[in-house]
């Protein structure tokens, strides 16, 4: 789950990560209310979205007043926001960080991310911030440096002096740095962070470590103990169709072809967009049902891919192990005689009573196209899509 | 001969009193597999689908000699679980349990690392060698007795793999889903060493998808240590965005890595039969078998 960067600075700020003081802004109103709160001469205007690169797309500015920070909050609420991450459909801005200017000496750079090939998290700091750290990964990797978080001991103290001489601190910044970072790590580990990225990290011109951007991401599989953290979900920062099937405990992720497909099991979903692929279509979509492909699963599955006016024909490809296959039969038929399928559907049952399934949907009134393997269905799916 | 689980295994259902828990056990008694015990903590006496339940793991070792455990205990409670397993001695744990937190995983490996207890999993469906014993919630009826071991990162995929080659006449000696998640117990690596050693197993099958290191960590290895059983491999997710997760918490491609062509690269440099489509994995097998024959 990804929050926005307003929702993790308040984190950062209870783990004691220094960050600027801010106020978050849903309305131009509110943006001036917190500027005049912030008080000073210069401010930073940040639309909040769930992608990186929005200083570029113009999605942060500078106001050197209040009353300038009224105009460039009204300039970016609202707007369509593009950057590299978006997409080319962009974002729209609904909420803004208002948040006082800083004098900056260095920007730098800082993540923890899991480190899948040594099985432990692994804390990176760099000397260039700012810019993206693929590139520096790519270009200058010599310029990453990387402490491995022992799995029991947390990181210990002097990793976390080796990542503040790595960035290249001194004097009073060492301190400071030590205890940002040692911060950032217990912040990671208290709300099961899958990332935490600070870009850029800056040392201020009164020698503090302060973290001038934010980004949380958390692992899903973890948020049963996090209530706090579920409930900063931004639901509008999600395609509706996707908030709907997480919402009946389906894994619906919207693509841009025009053949839909429902399976069960995650791998085989995958392969069944590559197969269609393969087969000279585009998938519409990955969807996976789960190991139970009841009548109710399969007609709310329909209803999602449905929602995508580009699906022009269905695939439904199921491999009956514990389910058995004419029960998914009949609950493909029972989900088609409640809801209104205009498009073309091919279905594909393998598996436990597979033969008895092909009996029931030959014998069906309604309109399938009953596919006899994997590559017959991916086949006639695109066939009927064109 | 096959690998981790076979006549003698002796297994143990932590989790057995639960709804899954119990269907499985059901299904995995009808296929001849020895259960020796169940662990719910609280029931401890009681006997449950003729199985003796008790309190602790330790407890029903002690009493029943079981070298095996099957965990389908709730997500939180499963990193305990596993450790409370490895703890009284058991050799090999297969976690069936769907959603552990990555964080859990990462102390559980450490943990795993000072015991010689082998895992599998979690979030996967289990390991079966045909004829000889099932651990897991796979359809056994698919499978047949044989010489190809299948390792896969998926569940569903692997059965229509296993599906595949038992209609085209190849069966199958042991076929493992090492699971979804970013962290899990045995990797690709560590099961082609143990097939490697196995005298019934002349082919594999490897079955990945997008997401980590895995794949080309077992090229590498097949490379450095030139296996010389003939190996098929699909990956899953050719056309998976990057950024997104499909569906396992494990097949992301995050920061550019982790791709799909990626790792068939890495494999086909290996000397792998790679092919790009899920439906071409058993014909693929069979002729590799037949060419290996001439």
């Amino acid at each position: 789950m990804k929050i926005h960067e307003y929702q993790a600075k308040s984190l950062f700020k209870e783990a004691g990560v220094p960050v600027p003081e801010a106020y978050p802004a849903f309305t131009v109103e509110e943006a001036v209310e917190a500027a005049e709160k912030l008080g000073g001469d210069l401010f930073v205007v940040k639309a909040q979205i769930h992608a990186g690169g929005r200083g570029k797309g113009g999605g942060v500015k500078l106001a050197r007043s209040v009353e300038e920070v009224k105009d460039v909050a009204a300039q970016i609420l609202g707007m369509n926001l593009i950057t590299h991450q978006t997409g080319p459909g962009g974002k729209e801005v609904n909420r803004l960080l208002i948040e006082e200017g800083i004098a900056i000496a260095r920007e730098l750079y800082a993540s923890i991310v899991l480190d899948r090939s040594v099985e432990k998290y692994v804390f990176m700091v760099s000397i260039e911030g700012g810019v993206e750290i693929e590139k520096v990964a790519a270009e200058t990797p010599e310029r990453i440096h990387k402490e491995w978080i022992h799995p029991e001991l947390g990181l210990t103290s002097y990793q976390a002096r080796n990542l503040a001489y790595a960035l290249q601190l001194e004097g009073e910044q060492v301190k400071s740095g030590i205890r940002s970072l040692t911060a950032l790590w217990k912040a990671f580990e208290k709300w099961d962070c899958s990332l935490a990225e600070i870009n850029p990290l800056v040392v201020t011109e009164s020698d503090e470590v302060m973290a001038l951007d934010a980004k949380m991401n958390f692992d899903d599989n973890a948020l049963f103990r996090h209530g706090n953290i579920a409930e900063m979900r931004d639901l509008s920062e999600e395609l509706p169709s996707e908030t709907e099937a997480s919402s009946h405990n389906l894994n619906y992720i919207k693509l841009d072809g025009n053949v839909g497909c429902m399976v069960n099991g995650a791998g085989l979903a995958m392969s069944t967009m590559d197969i269609i692929k393969l087969s000279g279509g585009e998938p519409a979509n990955f969807l996976d049902v789960g190991g139970v492909a009841s009548a109710d699963t399969v007609a709310k599955g329909f209803k999602i891919i449905l929602s995508d006016s580009g699906v022009k024909s269905i695939l439904i490809n199921i491999f009956g192990g514990i389910v058995r296959c004419d029960r998914v039969a009949q609950g493909v038929i029972d989900a088609l005689s409640t809801i209104e399928v205009k498009v073309p559907v091919v279905v594909r049952l393998e598996g436990t009573n597979a033969t008895e399934a092909a009996d029931i949907l030959e014998n069906s009134p309604l309109d399938f196209i009953v596919a006899a393997s994997l590559k017959d269905g991916a086949e006639k799916a695109v066939e009927a899509a064109s | 001969m096959a690998i981790l689980v076979n006549e003698e295994t002796r297994l143990l259902v932590q989790g057995l009193t639960g709804k899954e828990g119990s269907f499985h056990t059901d299904q995995m008694i009808e296929y001849g597999t020895t259960v020796v015990g169940g662990v719910t903590p609280g029931k401890g006496g009681q006997e449950h689908l003729g199985v003796p339940i008790f309190n602790t793991v330790a407890a029903a070792v002690a009493e029943t000699g079981a070298n095996t455990s099957v965990i389908f205990v709730p997500p939180r409670f499963a990193s305990d679980a596993i450790m409370e397993a490895a703890d009284s001695g058991v050799s090999m744990i297969v976690c069936i349990t769907e959603g552990v937190p990555a964080t859990d995983m990462v102390k559980v490996k450490n943990f795993l690392g000072k015991t010689s207890t082998t895992l599998v999993g979690p979030n996967c469906p289990g390991v079966i060698s045909p004829g000889k014993a099932k651990i897991g919630i796979m359809p056994a009826f698919i499978h047949r007795p044989g010489g190809i071991g299948v390792i896969s990162r998926s569940g569903t995929l692997t059965y229509e793999a296993v599906y595949q080659l038992t209609e085209l006449g190849i069966g199958q000696s042991t076929c493992i889903g090492i699971g979804g998640d970013p962290i899990i117990g045995s990797t690709f690596v560590d099961l082609l060493v143990q097939f490697a050693e196995d005298d019934e197993t002349e082919g594999v099958v490897l079955i990945g998808e997008i997401g980590g290191s895995a794949e080309e960590e077992a090229a590498d290895w097949i490379t450095s240590n030139q296996f010389g059983k003939p190996v098929v491999a699909f990956i899953a997710g050719q056309t998976a965005p990057p950024g997104r997760r499909m569906g396992h918490a494990g097949a992301i491609i995050a920061g550019g890595k982790g791709t799909a062509s990626e790792k068939m690269k890495a494999l086909k440099a290996a000397g792998i039969t790679v092919v790009d489509s899920p439906a071409e994995i058993g014909i693929a097998m069979k002729k590799k078998l037949e060419d290996g024959k001439r």
